[in-house]
């Protein structure tokens, strides 16, 4: 078994953001926001494809993984802010703004991208790899941003690890001892925007929310603690990315994306049979008990 | 004990209920209720928070799972006696942005005379106004529902459950958080229910009011404690027993 | 635009956008006002693995065993939506995030792994469909609206996406009270005699017969777009529901037209040579829509503010 230079950063990466991916999301699921991240994530797309063609105007290279997650970042940070706008200002619920922003977004995305195959330089852009991800043919340059991507993501939710357990776990306390819910909140999505970009490489814009929801929910099978949920949640994360990252380097042909969550997925699937408090078999054996009870 | 004997036989009753017990997966929140509301009355079912008055109506009705018990109306099983009962929930468990107008929630209340596809004649919009003048709204019969006071909004689903023409009226807590103006208007329709032969029975919080309200009370706090009429099963002694120490107020 | 080439080139693909547009928009009121709105995210998601099972299962691209496939996993993921919401203890959100990103993972291995290189069957096809290439060979101009050998050879996807949308509107106009009554207040129709669940149910089995119909034209993520802003904007102008299911009517048809015309003749009009996606264009012009409600119709605020 042999793993290039490049396939070691790339899973150090999908590691590393598998692990913040799953942390981060614990907090987004306990304020029950999760699906903010569908958003989010969709709504990079027409970034991305105004970044290249921004980049190729300027007679650069308009591949640039730095460029691109710029102008990915930027997108999303708009399609959130007008989420936050539709369901402050005007009746609609926050589902349905969701719903509209992601779909709008992604639409706006596609006919840029339809533009871009007409451009000249954009024949082989390739952009296309950023919405069900794809590590084949990964550049040194971008294997080690995403890496240092994933590790710094991963120091900012351990930076502020205390601050989003006390805000999901009781967000009327945090404010009574003078700390700003909606300041948590902008970190937290500002954590969500961070994961969504640096992973969209690796996992593409459709399938990474399974990063930020999957490993959470299998994690709450397990304890009742906001703080041991995360780390629970994104040890889940840090294996299924790194996992997927292996398996799809070792496995020619094999989409980087769709392994990394269905790993995920089956993490959740144990779980949910076997967590000993909460999973299926739990409630069958109380379920045969309580009725023996009543029997007598 | 102050309990009275219930009559053996329900089907005189308009609304009773018989072991009713209710439990969201844990401890029962309703254990055993039995309830036999008399032709006629108007009847306050009392009792401390969480002493389960809303989910005894809720799962006689059949909207919430109920672990063991009957509920009847007039001797028949609920599900079959839907016609015969308006039901009015508490407030705040409708969606107040709802594309609906005042009158398109009490129209909802004919939906039994109108099915699927029967079309809407001057006589049912007729009727729905009548409803809505009944408890003081007519005025504001094309007011977006959300644009309502809360005492306004509750009018007009009670408007809604008059529309119904029911024989069994159960409402829950009508009089929570509602202005005095709405207040007087809800039991001046309810006690001229009562005086044409309905049985109206409301989920009730308010202990300083039951006395001039209601002829007959229903006590509980998970179990029954006492029913009867009010000179009779609101006493002193059964509020003790409901509310234990908690209770400041002494009635009568 | 002369009828030789927009008949065979525009016409068809302009149609089923209306009628994929219509048949997304009618139960997208129902399913914003029950906040199910990301529910026709999860199914149209899903669409993608339930047409690759039905391709493997027998074989073949056939339309029938990959609607079938395709309905079957829409109402398998709705089932194991609740399932996990249940076992979970989470919202539902969070659940459907589960059971949407799993299945369409499920989808795209399964797409990548299996011998599907002859078939025109391809992820980004799935994610955003191919409104352009449903195009009317056997036509020659208007007149062949009236020739049975050209219309022999219409694409089958008009009829269908046509036949999905009536029987969307039908429905909606034969239990527009029970769905009225039972979205507005469930309890209240229970009582009223209304099967709330079944009729909850239909409403799912209709948003995901109306998924898989216009996934061949547009794709699981656009076809969001119309069961989302249509509706969404005409809330922002009637608080009557009648009013609103019209309104949405003539947004998704505007949508639809605005659209596809923008993405076939926009870029020249720009003195560009190339279309850009229709599906795409559709889905801006519908989120174009849902912004100026949003800023200008007169009843975007919530009640009391």
């Amino acid at each position: 078994m042999e793993l290039g230079y490049n396939a070691l950063l790339v899973l150090t990466g999908a590691g590393l953001l598998g692990f913040t991916g799953g942390a981060t999301g614990t907090f987004l699921v306990l304020r029950k926001r999760a699906l903010l991240s569908d958003a989010i994530s969709h709504a990079t797309l027409p970034g991305v494809a105004l970044a290249f063609m921004a980049m190729v105007a300027l007679g650069g290279e308009g591949r640039n993984l730095f460029g691109l997650m710029l102008g990915a970042a930027l997108s999303a940070g708009i399609g959130l802010a007008v989420v936050q706008w539709l369901t402050g200002r005007t009746r609609l619920a926050e589902d349905a703004a969701i719903g509209a922003v992601l779909s709008v977004f992604f639409g706006a995305g596609v006919v840029l991208l339809t533009v871009i195959q007409t451009m000249t330089a954009g024949r082989q852009a390739g952009l296309e790899a950023f919405l069900l991800g794809s590590t084949a043919g990964m550049l040194r340059s971008e294997a080690e941003i995403i890496a240092a991507g994933g590790a710094l993501c991963l120091l900012a939710v351990a930076g502020l690890r205390r601050l989003l357990v006390l805000a999901a776990f009781d967000p009327g306390y945090a404010e009574s001892i003078g700390m700003n819910p909606r300041r948590i909140d902008a970190a937290l999505m500002m954590l969500v925007l961070a994961v969504v970009v640096v992973g969209l490489k690796i996992v593409g814009l459709v399938l990474i929310v399974a990063l930020l929801i999957i490993p959470p929910v299998a994690a709450r099978f397990w304890t009742d603690r906001a703080g041991v949920m995360a780390v629970i949640a994104g040890l889940t994360g840090a294996a299924a990315g790194a996992g997927g990252a292996l398996i799809s380097a070792l496995v020619p042909g094999v989409p980087t994306g769709p392994v990394i969550v269905l790993l995920a997925a089956g993490a959740f699937v144990l779980s949910m049979i076997f967590s000993p408090k909460r999973g299926v078999l739990a409630a069958l054996a109380r379920r045969r008990r309580w009725r023996a009870e009543v029997m007598e | 004990m102050l309990m009275r004997t219930e009559p053996e036989d329900v089907s005189a009753s308009p609304f009773a209920v018989r072991g009713l017990t209710v439990g969201y997966g844990g401890d029962p929140v309703v254990q055993g209720v039995d309830l036999t509301v008399p032709d006629g009355a108007m009847l306050a079912i009392i009792g401390p928070n969480g002493a389960g008055k809303s989910t005894l109506l809720k799962a006689s009705l059949g909207l919430v799972p109920r672990m063991a018990g009957t509920a009847t109306v007039f001797g028949q099983p609920v599900a079959r006696q839907r016609a015969r009962i308006a039901y009015v929930p508490q407030r705040a468990s409708v969606d107040w942005d709802f594309p609906a107008r005042a009158i398109d929630v009490v129209m909802m209340g004919l939906y039994r005379d109108l099915g699927l596809l029967r079309p809407v004649r001057a006589r049912h919009l007729d009727r729905a106004r009548d409803c809505l003048a009944r408890v003081g709204m007519e005025d504001f019969a094309s007011r977006q529902i959300g644009q309502l006071s809360g005492g306004q909004q509750q009018r007009v689903f009670l408007a809604r459950a008059l529309a119904q023409d029911a024989e069994v009226y159960l409402l829950d807590e009508p009089f929570a958080g509602v202005d005095a103006a709405t207040e007087a208007a809800i039991i001046a329709v309810l006690k001229l229910l009562r005086d044409q032969g309905r049985t109206v029975v409301c989920v009730h919080h308010d202990l300083s009011t039951v006395r001039d309200y209601f002829t007959h009370v229903f006590l509980m706090n998970r179990t029954a404690v006492a029913q009867g009429p009010v000179a009779e099963a609101f006493t002193q002694e059964t509020l003790q027993r409901a509310y234990g120490g908690r209770l400041a107020f002494a009635a009568g | 635009m002369s009828g030789e080439e927009f008949v065979p080139l525009s016409l068809v693909p302009l149609l089923i956008g209306v009628c994929a547009a219509l048949a997304s928009a009618l139960p997208g009121n129902f399913l914003i006002l029950r906040r199910q709105a990301l529910i026709g995210d999860a199914i149209s998601h899903v669409v993608l693995p339930g047409i690759v099972v039905g391709f493997l299962l027998t074989g073949r691209v056939a339309t029938w065993p990959m609607m079938l496939g395709a309905g079957g996993t829409a109402l398998v993921s709705v089932l194991l939506i609740e399932v996990v919401a249940r076992f979970g203890r989470v919202e539902p959100g969070a659940a459907m995030g589960v059971v949407f990103t799993s299945m369409f993972a499920g989808g795209v291995l399964l797409l990548e792994l299996s011998d599907t290189s002859s078939v025109h069957l391809d992820v980004q096809h799935a994610l955003y469909g191919n409104l352009e290439s449903l195009i009317w060979l056997d036509a020659f101009g208007w007149e062949s609206l009236f020739d049975p050998v050209a219309l022999a050879g219409l694409p089958p996807e008009l009829p269908r996406m046509a036949l999905v949308a009536l029987g969307i509107a039908l429905f909606i106009r034969v239990l527009w009270r029970p769905l009225m009554l039972s979205t507005f207040d469930e309890g209240f129709a229970a009582m009223a005699g209304i099967a709330t669940r079944p009729l909850s149910l239909a409403l799912m089995v209709m948003s995901a017969i109306a998924a898989v119909a216009a996934f061949d034209a547009v794709g699981s993520i656009i076809v969001i777009a119309m069961f989302i802003c249509p509706p969404a904007a005409a809330r922002m102008m009637t608080d009557s529901l009648a009013r609103q299911i019209g309104w949405s009517a003539v947004f998704a048809t505007v949508s639809a037209v605005l659209g596809y015309v923008l993405a076939g003749y926009g870029p020249l009009w720009l003195g560009r040579a190339d279309a850009v996606s229709a599906a795409g264009m559709i889905a801006v012009v519908a989120g174009v829509i849902l912004g100026l409600a949003a800023v200008f119709g007169p009843c975007r605020r919530r009640a009391g503010t």
